[in-house]
């Protein structure tokens, strides 16, 4: 039993510090309580079909998020509207289809099999209205930063004057928590900048907090999914674990030696 | 293979062997007999022989909807892990696989050095299991340029890069391996295709390596020859079947723990971003289990050198039995031997710390220290050591392992003069 625990040791001592190596990056983010954290973590389904809301009403003007499709807003584990309401949501956009029979391209309303409608037609057009600096596309930006959601949380709320001495070029912003500090996105949100369909307060910390929620699901669709099977996958393994470990003391008594 | 004759008792089973002896190599298999002093540390074999077979099935499963293509292959990443069933479980499994792979298989070789299994008669299995860890490298880097990130594509950079150090052929060389004038498609359709050979070289080695661990069976904590069978053996199944599925359940439980809640905690955020070979990231480094090399390699000012000095840090392995030079396997009983051990693992350890860290500075300072000592250990402490070092008596056998009086030691010393 000492042994197992040695073993037990070195490993999870493995883990731990490579947790600590990586998240060495030393900026006090803001925190907040993610519901989508921990064991059983869950999305909040209000927070995400607001943070769509945001998303789509400010952020789409330039971030693209080419990897999700309409369809995905009415799965299970998304902002899970309805999917009537998501295929509102894509009949909304106009979407360039074709050739047609004529060999002409042409538009029409989306459907839920469309991909996001992108802002700009390629990343050089994307350049070109924001001043050369790309604004990234947005499908798995979270994992893309190195805080992550406390990250794109902070930064959403991170604007501020610029200290004094400091020479920030025409269309360069302070940010606290941009790296370097110079960011050239001006401040996205500010307070009721949106008219929250639910009612709820569109304060800058909320719309931060929802917006953020959604572009942790945009990059991680299956989270839910997995935390359910996770929990599921490691107490059957315990079980099994008990169960062999029995097994192999009943085994090993037939032999004089230890186990 | 065992010294016993097998008849299968079936009259189709008899026909069958005498043409094929598989069911001889099965009872072979079953009836190995293996010290039953073996301690969890040994159960690390069964464990990467999961890990192996963990990763050649998923990796099947993705290069079902993998495409390797410079323009497709981040997005093909995506396809899986959005729209295939199951697609983030699969390739969540397959990058953690290779963590777990390293964390196995470093334990490995650290018990093997711990207990002296590399010493005669068991240098073919430790070089071969040394050529087994250079092709898991090498697997795994050109995996981890697949998704075609920023850390892939960089990463690929720099590595291939270090072959420009060659004298004379070298840019020649690179060019040849890219495929072009920089990394490119060219280099990533290559990549997976080795990438898809070399774990099948390795389960050819692995077969190598287990065949060539039963001639002599296996080594054990005591480090003593065991006669087999006897007193001091367990027959392979039950008892060690068992065993290392209970060890193997455990490492599950880790495993599953990052795959399932901390999927991306061992990779590299920047790997996120589709490869840009216009923008350079702040930091470039490898995985964490290439950290010591990475180390070594950027402890060493002139370029050459410094893949001259990471190269012989993995090749200094393979000539171990030789520079090893005391008798005595397990450093249970080299009481000198076992404190350079745990200085050499903790400066192991260093060496991936500051290879996480940038190459400037102190970090830069400790690296070229931790350096010195890595080659110092295995060139001087090693070979001077077994030649110096006062070994505590060995025992008869396991399972008389207390020893105290002098007539014992004679014996121990006959004992000893009989391994050679």
């Amino acid at each position: 039993m000492k042994n197992i625990l040695k073993l037990f040791s070195v490993i999870i001592l493995f883990s731990v510090s490579s947790v600590n190596v990586i998240s060495a990056e030393k900026v006090e983010f803001l925190k907040t309580d993610w519901t989508f954290k921990g064991l059983f973590g869950k999305f909040d389904r209000a927070s995400l079909q607001r943070g769509y809301q945001v998303y789509t009403e400010v952020c789409a003007a330039c971030h693209s998020m080419k990897y999700l499709s309409y369809r995905n807003l009415s799965e299970k584990g998304g902002p899970e509207f309805s999917v009537a309401q998501a295929k509102a949501i894509a009949a909304s956009f106009e979407v360039t289809d074709g050739p047609n029979a004529d060999g002409e391209m042409f538009q029409r309303p989306g459907k839920l099999s469309d991909k996001f409608v992108m802002p700009y037609e390629n990343v050089k057009a994307a350049e070109a209205a924001n001043g050369g600096a790309y604004p990234p596309d947005m499908s798995v930006l979270v994992k893309a930063r190195g805080g992550g959601v406390d990250y794109i949380y902070s930064l959403l709320q991170g604007y501020e004057e610029a200290p004094s001495g400091m020479i920030l070029d025409d269309g360069v912003h302070y940010n606290k928590y941009m790296y370097g500090n110079k960011i050239k996105m001006s401040a996205p949100l500010s307070d009721g900048i949106i008219e929250y369909s639910d009612g709820t307060k569109a304060s800058v910390e909320q719309m931060s907090k929802d917006v953020t929620t959604f572009l942790m699901w945009a990059a991680e669709p299956s989270l839910e999914a997995r935390h359910q099977m996770g929990f599921k996958a490691i107490v059957y393994l315990i079980i099994l674990t008990v169960l062999v470990y029995f097994s192999m003391k009943r085994i090993w008594s037939r032999v004089k030696s230890e186990v | 293979m065992s010294d016993h004759e097998y008849t299968p008792k079936s009259k189709a089973g008899k026909w069958f062997n005498d043409r094929l002896p598989l069911l001889t190599l099965a009872n072979h298999l079953t009836d190995y007999p293996t010290p039953k002093n073996l301690n969890y540390w040994w159960t690390f074999g069964g464990i990467l022989t999961f890990c192996l077979i963990t990763q050649i099935v998923t990796g099947l499963v993705l290069a079902m909807h993998y495409i390797a293509h410079a323009d497709m292959a981040f997005e093909s990443v995506e396809h899986i892990m959005r729209d295939v069933n199951y697609g983030w479980l699969i390739r969540y499994i397959h990058a953690n696989g290779a963590s777990m792979f390293f964390l196995a298989v470093y334990i490995h070789i650290f018990r093997s050095l711990f207990y002296g299994s590399y010493k005669s008669p068991r240098e073919i299995i430790w070089i071969i299991g040394i050529i087994i860890y250079l092709l898991m490298m090498a697997a795994a880097f050109m995996g981890y340029v697949l998704p075609w990130g920023q850390m892939s594509f960089w990463g690929a950079t720099v590595i291939t890069n270090l072959f420009s150090a060659i004298p004379f052929v070298g840019e020649g060389v690179v060019t040849w391996l890219w495929g072009g004038y920089s990394v490119d498609n060219p280099t990533l359709t290559r990549f997976f295709t080795l990438h898809y050979l070399i774990p099948f070289l390795i389960l050819g080695l692995v077969v190598l390596h287990i065949w060539a661990l039963h001639v002599p069976g296996n080594n054990n904590p005591v480090g003593i020859d065991v006669k087999k069978p006897s007193k001091d053996t367990v027959p392979f199944h039950p008892y060690i079947v068992i065993k290392d599925g209970f060890a193997l359940l455990m490492f599950m439980i880790v495993f599953a723990f990052f795959v399932f809640y901390a999927p991306n905690i061992l990779g590299h955020a920047d790997n996120y971003i589709e490869a840009n070979p216009l923008v350079t990231p702040a930091h470039i480094v490898p995985e964490w289990y290439l950290l010591p090399f990475y180390a070594i390699l950027r402890s060493v000012p002139d370029k050459l050198l410094g893949v001259v000095a990471m190269l012989s840090a993995i090749l200094i392995l393979a000539v171990l039995p030789w520079l090893d030079t005391s008798k005595i396997r397990s450093a249970v009983f080299r009481p000198l031997y076992k404190q350079f051990y745990w200085i050499l693992v903790a400066d192991v350890l260093i060496l991936g710390y500051v290879g996480a860290m940038p190459a400037e500075g102190l970090y830069l300072l400790i690296a070229r220290v931790a350096t010195a000592y890595y080659f110092l250990h295995f060139l001087v402490i090693l070979p001077v050591l077994g030649l110096k070092e006062r070994t505590i008596p060995l025992p008869l056998s396991i399972t008389e392992p207390v020893l105290g009086g002098s007539p014992n030691m004679a014996m121990a010393k006959k004992k000893e003069s009989k391994i050679e």
